[in-house]
């Protein structure tokens, strides 16, 4: 399988690339191109243009900043898990990271690339939504913020324009209590359902693959807002939402996972 | 669109189309054929190789964007003076039967001990993930890997 045919631009800067993007009809950013590529092999994606960002070593950075490691987007997920700094700072986003795929696909993957594709089965989306990080954005007006919670649209849709790059996640540091369960049968699988927790005064709580986007368990934290206790705020994990049905899991199924698995988060976050 | 490549430490100048796989280019193009492709989808790890020492599924990556970076096939492992202490292992470890899984389980562990060199069973088998094999159930592929540890750490 080999994808149609496109026109190829190795962008040679941010500017270089949002200057092409915002030229060109129908033109897409690739990155690792471990989400992009195997849709475009089975034709469920066939862009005009692509503009390969992979080589922007200016975009490969974790960076100490105080209150917060700056991320840049094109950082490869084999090297988030390896992050000294963030496993001392922000220790569950590496843990997240080296949970994703396999060593070849954590050698080519990047943070932004997973981000930016927004799907709800993803990990690292879910992390770092748990974790309020922001998402830094540069298009032809310059750049902008834009808070997780406000990123994740819908089914591969975010807050992106077209001629957008992300180029940076600020994740606030931390130094509490933290969990990441992803549930899977075989090896190297995506979630059928992850739990992400991190306790920091509040406790913030994220879905893996229980909607069409990674998604906040709001039920659970407000439940834990009003004192109850992780037996009874764990009860009401799936409460609201509309899990897909596929083939490793009918959401009836998924409703009753994301219940335990939000139990053992609580349990290793808050013990 | 022309690109270069260094592969197996040898220069290669070509024209290819920017849709050209790099599995595709190296199997195809350059026709280094010992790569081979299993799934075509990025999950079998049959089409791994080295790029710029680090493992990869050639399957989902495009032959324009490792311009000018440095590849390493299976071909590139033996030298005049024998087979490779990983290749050497494998043999000595009934590590394949038919041999199809090899050439990318060889470089995905290649990858893993150069990072590792001193690797427990569990490292092993959880580096080896990404790599699937339908003839030897595993076990002998690990314990090659393990043996290739050990030898390589001896010559050093
Ligand atoms: C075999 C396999 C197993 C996997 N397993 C998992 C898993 O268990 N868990 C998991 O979470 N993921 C998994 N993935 C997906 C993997 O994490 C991808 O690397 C990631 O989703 C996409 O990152 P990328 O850099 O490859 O992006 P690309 O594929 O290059 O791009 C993805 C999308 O994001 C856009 N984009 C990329 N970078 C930017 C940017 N900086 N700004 C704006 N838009 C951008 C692209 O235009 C494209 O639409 C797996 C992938 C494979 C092939
Ligand atoms: S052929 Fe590339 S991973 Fe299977
Ligand atoms: S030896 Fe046959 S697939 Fe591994």
């Amino acid at each position: 399988m080999f994808p149609a045919s496109f026109d190829f631009f190795k962008a040679s800067s941010v500017a270089d690339a949002v200057s092409i993007l915002s030229r060109e009809d129908d033109a897409k950013l690739l990155a690792g191109g471990h989400s992009l590529l195997p849709l475009m092999k089975l034709r469920l994606a066939s862009p005009a243009v692509l503009v390969d960002i992979s080589a922007l070593e200016e975009l490969a950075f974790v960076e100490d900043k105080g209150d917060y490691v700056a991320v840049g987007a094109l950082t490869r997920h084999h090297d988030v898990a390896n992050s000294e700094l963030l496993k001392s700072a922000v220790p569950i986003l590496p843990f997240v990271a080296s949970k994703v795929g396999d060593p070849s696909v954590r050698h080519r993957g990047t943070i932004g690339g997973s981000i930016a594709h927004g799907d709800g089965a993803s990990d690292l989306p879910a992390a770092i939504l748990a974790l309020d990080s922001d998402l830094v954005a540069v298009g032809p007006d310059g750049e902008r913020v834009i808070q997780a919670k406000d990123f994740f649209l819908g089914f591969l849709e975010t807050a992106l324009r077209p001629n957008e790059i992300l180029t940076e996640i600020r994740v606030p540091k931390f130094s509490g209590g933290w969990s990441y369960q992803k549930f899977n049968r075989r090896a190297q699988d995506w979630a059928i359902v992850g739990v992400a927790a991190v306790h920091n005064g509040s406790t913030k709580i994220s879905l893996v693959n229980m909607a069409s986007t990674p998604i906040r368990a709001s039920a659970v934290e407000a439940a834990l807002a009003d004192g109850a206790s992780v037996e009874v705020a764990s009860g009401v994990a799936s409460e609201g939402l509309e899990p897909p049905s596929d083939l490793n899991a009918s959401a009836d199924y998924r409703r009753h996972l994301a219940q335990v698995l939000v139990k053992r988060a609580l349990t290793e976050a808050l013990g | 669109m022309q690109i270069t490549t260094i592969v197996n430490g040898r220069s290669y100048t070509k024209d290819v189309e920017p849709r050209t796989l790099l599995v595709q280019y190296i199997r195809d193009v350059l026709g280094l054929t010992g790569t081979n492709v299993g799934c075509d989808t990025s999950s079998c790890g049959a089409c791994t190789v080295l790029l710029n020492g680090e493992s990869v599924k050639s399957c989902t990556v495009l032959a324009v964007q490792v311009n000018g970076q440095e590849l390493t096939t299976i071909e590139g492992m033996a030298t005049d003076s024998g087979l490779h202490p990983i290749q050497k292992a494998f043999q000595e470890n009934h590590g394949l039967q038919c041999g199809y899984c090899t050439p990318g389980m060889v470089m995905a562990a290649a990858s893993f001990l150069n990072e590792n060199p001193n690797p427990t069973e569990r490292e092993v088998r959880e580096a080896l993930e990404g790599n699937l094999c339908r003839c030897t159930g595993y076990h002998n592929i690990i314990k090659s890997v393990l043996a290739a540890a050990n030898a390589m750490e001896g010559a050093m």
